[in-house]
């Protein structure tokens, strides 16, 4: 591929770091996993820093005053630090919760179900995730707000000037994608960020499909509330995280109330533990915030430039392979400046869903349906799409892999 | 790629690719509409009853093959029943995918390909989103009939 001089990642490579890579699948050959977007793999070091709190220094965190306990609390918090490093975002504004979606659910619910009221506007865009539009439809529902939708371009694209257009001075809240895990558009998120805020509008910015492929600088980005997930960037399920404005931390009412977020208890009432721990209630994550501190350093030690020079290439030869196949409608912007290497497409003839099962058979791992954005399907006039996504161990195979599969699979349909 | 040949058997792909009792009944005795929620799939359900029996059967909607042939089939093989002949035939094809019974091929025509189909979780829903129209299908026409609406 034309640049991949410029960087030094070798893919080939990395992929014996993933022990499921790393092995045939049943019945012999490599498994082609194109479906990192609903979940990455995990390399070897993430689960052994995991195993390893489990069988050196299992304790629960906080207050505990013997050694285990401490040394559980360095490896709990030390993933905080790297996460925060990894973002550009200060620690002690870096929320630990059970996923993206907890995050976004955490400010509709803290900042949202106390401040919004009747005819303030909640703008989200046409191709959210369900988990950047729920949780404001939720809290709209009991306050009398109002949730809009910002269309999408035929391209693919937020309709800026639709945008500009709708923030207005009832505009409380802009929520939006960083990257479209279906259509794999990037999104200007600085500068609708720095719109919401000239409009006086607070912000959500969905980096579930940024963070793990690509420099993501919070502090360059200036949201209010940033959210991603520790599953997608080679860390375990069950950990999420909120890199939050500090002042809005401090200035928000807990979420969720129990042990940890305490500062003081009486029968009267509570107060509040400081910013990160106020808003995690409970025993946390542990191992997984020790597994997803290893995922960072991991991706650390890729360098999150070369991983997103990786995943340009590949998206480039994704386009041309999926060009190679007949029949086959692609949704998204084509442009691989534009876009990361999370595609969606149709094959005339065949349901996503055959597509899915097909390719099953050939050893590649797709996924097929909505993708969690129905305003999105139904805004593209389809009920599904199939979707191929890779991450930085995705080699030129897989998608040769990819292309001779939907071919035949067309073919197989009887619908060549 | 026997596991593929075992869930797509040409049967299957034969009723995929030439659906039969494809479309709406006008002045239908009962019509439900289903969906799928995994995967958007549709299904609208019509049938006219007379004395008791379905005399005629339409199914409609879009989704994958496995759906589309299942719906295919139904309607080949409901038509002419009567009511309880109905229901029993669904809940015979329900334990099938769900592994629960063997395919009686009397009683399922060609829906006895969709067998294979019990071995795919995900994709028993696919199979199962018409025929189980067709009893709540039945349901409503009984609670209409019973309420005299």
């Amino acid at each position: 591929m034309g640049n991949s001089a410029q960087h030094t990642l070798d893919a080939q490579a990395l992929r014996a770091e993933f022990p499921i890579l790393a092995s045939p699948r049943p019945g012999g050959g490599q498994v082609h996993y194109l479906d990192s977007a609903a979940t990455s793999q995990k390399p070897q070091r993430v689960l052994d820093a995991m195993d390893a709190y489990y069988r050196e220094t299992n304790a629960n965190v906080h207050r505990g005053v013997y050694e285990m306990a401490a040394e559980a609390t360095e490896r709990f918090e030390a993933g905080r630090d790297a996460v925060a490093r990894l973002v550009n975002h200060p620690r002690e504004a870096t929320v630990f919760t059970k996923n993206a979606t907890e995050a976004i659910n955490l400010v509709a619910w803290a900042w949202g179900a106390r401040e919004l009221g009747e005819g303030d506007e909640v703008l989200v865009t046409m191709m959210e995730h369900h988990s950047n539009t729920v949780p404001w439809q939720i809290v709209a529902s009991m306050t009398g707000a109002q949730v809009r939708f910002c269309p999408v371009t035929p391209g693919g694209e937020i309709d800026m000037d639709a945008m500009r257009s709708m923030i207005g001075a009832r505009t409380r809240m802009v929520a939006v994608v960083h990257v479209s895990n279906t259509l794999g558009t990037i999104n200007p998120v600085e500068e609708i960020v720095a719109m919401a805020h000239d409009a006086g509008a607070l912000t959500m910015v969905d980096a579930t499909q940024s963070v793990p492929h690509m420099p993501v600088d919070a502090a360059a980005i200036g949201s209010d509330f940033l959210a991603f997930t520790g599953h997608k960037m080679c860390g375990p399920t069950g950990i999420g995280v909120l890199a939050a404005s500090p002042e809005r931390l401090e200035a928000m009412e807990p979420f969720l109330g129990g042990g940890e977020m305490i500062s003081d208890v009486t029968t009267e009432g509570s107060t509040w533990n400081d910013i990160p721990w106020k808003f995690e209630a409970g025993t946390p994550p542990i191992a997984e915030a020790v597994g997803l501190g290893e995922a960072v350093r991991f991706l650390e030690d890729v360098g999150m430039q070369n991983v997103r020079a990786h995943e340009k290439d590949i998206a480039a030869r994704m386009l041309e392979a999926l060009d190679e196949v007949p029949g086959l409608t692609l949704f998204g912007p084509r442009d691989v400046e534009r876009r990361g290497a999370s595609m969606s497409f149709s094959l005339d003839g065949v349901h996503p869903h055959d597509i899915g099962q097909f390719l099953d058979s050939k050893g590649v791992c797709v996924r097929a349906g909505h993708h969690c954005t129905k305003p999105l399907m139904r805004y593209l006039g389809v009920q599904s799409t199939a979707r191929a996504s890779a991450y930085l161990y995705t080699t030129d195979d897989d998608i040769i892999a990819l292309r001779d599969a939907l071919i035949e699979c067309r073919e197989w349909f009887g619908a060549a | 790629m026997g596991g593929l040949d075992d869930l797509y058997q040409q049967l299957i792909l034969d009723h995929y690719r030439n659906r039969r009792g494809r479309g709406r009944i006008d002045g239908a005795s009962a019509s439900v509409h289903e969906h799928n929620p995994v995967c958007g799939d549709e299904c609208y359900l019509d049938i006219l009853v007379q004395d008791g029996r379905i005399t005629e059967i339409r199914a409609d909607g879009d989704g994958c093959s496995i759906s589309q042939a299942a719906a295919s089939m139904l309607t080949e093989v409901a038509e002419g029943k009567d009511l309880d002949e109905a229901l029993a035939l669904v809940e015979h094809f329900r334990l099938v995918m769900h592994g629960e019974a063997d395919p009686d091929e009397d009683l399922l025509g060609d829906a006895v390909a969709l067998e294979g189909v019990a071995k795919y979780p995900v994709r028993v829903k696919c199979a199962l989103l018409s025929w189980l129209a067709l009893r709540d299908c039945i349901a409503d026409y009984r609670e209409t009939v019973a309420t005299g609406g």
